[in-house]
């Protein structure tokens, strides 16, 4: 499990007049094991912060840490490993390999890990037994249906052991039943200890994440602790 | 799962992509390997040619020309046969065989005609015409001399060559001549028939066949039985070089000049000049082609690698996401070129060697057979170029942005 907190995180894209203002001084931290959603409108800042969390976004000023360690002071290779170990990512486009199988799929991050070959498939093999994929294993990501895919994209997140799941609409292309599998799995996840950060539009898939962020042009605007209850931007600085 | 499945997964998926890019690549080098397979061979050819010709350098006293050369008359000036010794045991590469010579005009039979004293395995090594005259004569296998099938220089069932140089050193004896065909004709000399010289009975050793040259008019005895008959010492007319093609075109006459400052050293210009043309034309008709090539098959690399990076670029983006670092990104790429280098290397080098060998007893006139070693440079042009033109493709790929890759969705 593993605790991740920002503090003044501000990002500004471009320079000059044309500068666009991603984060605005956030600064919040999400306990190990916490299931949070994310909602605000588009271009409000959604994606910035989730990709800032998982150390692909060097922020303008403010600090992001997983755990103690400050992602963007330490060097690039040792911010690559740390999210190589500790972070999964989980996109709406699932962005498999479209020339690898479904375990070739999933074994890309063990591999890239170093994990030797005969180990890369069974760890594999047994990720997509456990999301419900095991006879289609040899398919590559055309030869499945959406939701099929985005359960080879569930099972590469996790194929590290991630002690962090960051999802960018994980089930903005999916049908409600199908979404719904996803979120069994991902409370699943979530009983076992995994940190969720989930970026949604769907106030039903954010309702089942036991907090919510919402993100106004850049700044965390409310903060629901639990669903139902709603800290505003003021409060959120006595949660930090 | 290794880096190289994904290599080899994702040339097999986009195979009608690298289809053009690899087609450049084979064509370039089946053209650079048929070119030199082509030009190693003509190279070859002229050089036996010109091997077949005799000596293509001679060593005058300072004084002489070629003319005196060929009419024997040298007027009183020689060289030392000392310089032999110099040249042998100089450092100097490309002199395949020496003959001394010392040459003056005698009388026969009331008649003025040249003898002239010559070291017999010299000479006979220099003069493959002589070879004719029986089992006795050999010639050695010089530079630029290439076994071809179906071109025997040797008749099957000759004597041992070291036997019969052996033979031929010690069989013209002091008082054997060699008598040239017209000489030979001319006063009804046969073998075994005597003739006197200079107030001394010789013995005729062997007619010489015809040659069509001063040989013909000629009769040769032992160089030191001339050079005692004529009172003048170690002294020689012209020393005779058969030089290496290749050393003669990389300057063996001036360093021949430099080394014997006293003499005169001169080569049979036309003949040299044509051998020069036609290596050099060939040579900087393969260099041309080869930078030619290279820069096209160059350009068509990184031009497909570009729209590579540029379509896998959500592609990479991912990879880098789940922790892939930019040096494996970069090995990918690489990877890649490495492996299209070297297939494109060997079928490029498969498909020159055919061209070659078709092609070249059409357009050169001459057989052409594969060059292994040529195996080697295709692979390794062809996996230079490829690996050349992905450095800034690949260096391209290893700065994608994920975050702005995955923020495009």
């Amino acid at each position: 499990m593993a605790r991740m907190t920002t503090e003044g995180l501000t990002k500004i894209y471009g320079r000059g007049k044309k500068a666009v203002t991603g984060l605005r001084d956030v600064s919040l931290t999400i306990a190990p094991g916490e299931f949070v959603a994310i909602v605000g409108p588009s271009g409000s800042g959604k994606s910035t912060l989730l990709l800032s969390l998982g150390g692909l976004i060097r922020p303008s000023s403010g600090a992001v840490f997983l755990d103690d360690t400050s992602l963007y002071t330490v060097d690039a290779s040792r911010r690559i490993a740390l999210r190589r170990s500790h972070i999964g990512f989980l996109f709406q486009t699932f962005n498999l390999v479209p020339y690898l199988t479904a375990l070739e799929n999933v074994q890309v991050p063990l591999m890239v890990a170093g994990t030797a070959p005969a180990e890369q498939r069974a760890l594999a093999a047994s990720l997509l037994e456990r999301v419900g994929l095991g006879e289609r294993m040899a398919h590559k990501p055309a030869e499945l249906s959406i939701g099929q895919q985005q359960r080879v994209a569930l099972a590469r997140a996790l194929a590290n052991h991630p002690s962090v799941l960051l999802a960018d609409e994980p089930t903005g292309n999916l049908d409600p039943s199908t979404a719904e599998n996803v979120m069994a799995m991902f409370h699943a996840l979530h009983a076992d200890g995994v940190t969720l950060v989930m970026v949604t539009h769907d106030p039903r898939i954010a309702a089942n994440a036991s907090r919510t962020l919402e993100l106004v042009d850049g700044c965390i605007c409310r903060d629901a602790l639990e669903p139902g209850k709603i800290t505003t931007a003021g409060e959120q600085a006595a949660l930090v | 799962m290794r880096l190289s499945s994904i290599i080899v997964k994702e040339l097999f998926e986009r195979r009608s992509q690298l289809i053009t890019s690899f087609i450049a690549i084979v064509l370039g080098i089946t053209v650079i390997v048929g070119i030199r397979t082509i030009t190693h061979f003509s190279e070859k050819a002229v050089a036996r040619e010109l091997d077949n010709l005799g000596a293509n350098v001679l060593i005058l006293p300072k004084d002489a020309t070629v003319s005196d050369y060929y009419s024997a008359d040298f007027t009183g000036a020689e060289l030392p046969e000392a310089y032999v010794q110099t040249i042998t045991s100089s450092s100097l590469q490309g002199v395949d065989n020496l003959s001394p010579k010392l040459s003056a005009s005698v009388e026969l039979q009331g008649r003025r005609v040249i003898l002239t004293g010559i070291l017999p395995k010299n000479e006979f090594a220099n003069k493959q015409v002589w070879q004719m005259t029986g089992d006795i004569f050999s010639r050695p296998q010089g530079c630029g001399t290439v076994s071809i099938p179906g071109v025997t220089k040797d008749t099957p069932g000759s004597l041992d060559r070291a036997a019969v140089r052996k033979e031929v050193i010690e069989t013209l004896a002091q008082n054997e001549v060699l008598v040239g065909a017209d000489i030979a004709n001319r006063y009804a000399l046969t073998k075994g028939k005597t003739v006197g010289l200079l107030g001394r009975t010789f013995t005729v050793r062997s007619v010489l066949p015809q040659t069509g040259t001063i040989d013909d008019s000629r009769l040769f005895a032992h160089l030191h039985v001339v050079q005692q008959m004529l009172g003048k010492g170690k002294v020689v007319s012209a020393i005779e070089i058969l030089g290496c093609c290749k050393e003669i075109s990389t300057g063996l006459v001036t360093k021949l000049n430099a080394l014997l400052p006293n003499a005169r050293v001169v080569t049979v210009a036309q003949i040299t000049s044509t051998q020069l043309r036609t290596n050099s034309l060939m040579s900087q008709f393969s260099s041309i082609f080869l930078v030619f090539i290279l820069l096209v098959g160059g350009v068509s690399i990184a031009n497909y690698m570009f729209a590579n990076v540029r379509e896998r670029r959500k592609e990479i983006g991912t990879f880098i996401a789940i922790g892939m670092s930019p040096r494996q990104v970069v090995a990918i790429f690489y990877g890649k070129a490495l492996l299209l280098g070297v297939i494109g290397g060997i079928i490029g080098y498969l498909f020159g060697t055919l061209l070659a060998v078709w092609l070249g007893p059409r357009i050169a006139q001459i057989p052409v057979l594969p060059l292994p070693i040529l195996l080697g440079w295709a692979v390794l042009i062809s996996a230079a170029m490829n690996m050349l033109a992905t450095i800034i493709p690949a260096s391209a790929a290893a700065r994608t942005d994920p975050a702005s890759v995955l923020m495009e969705e």
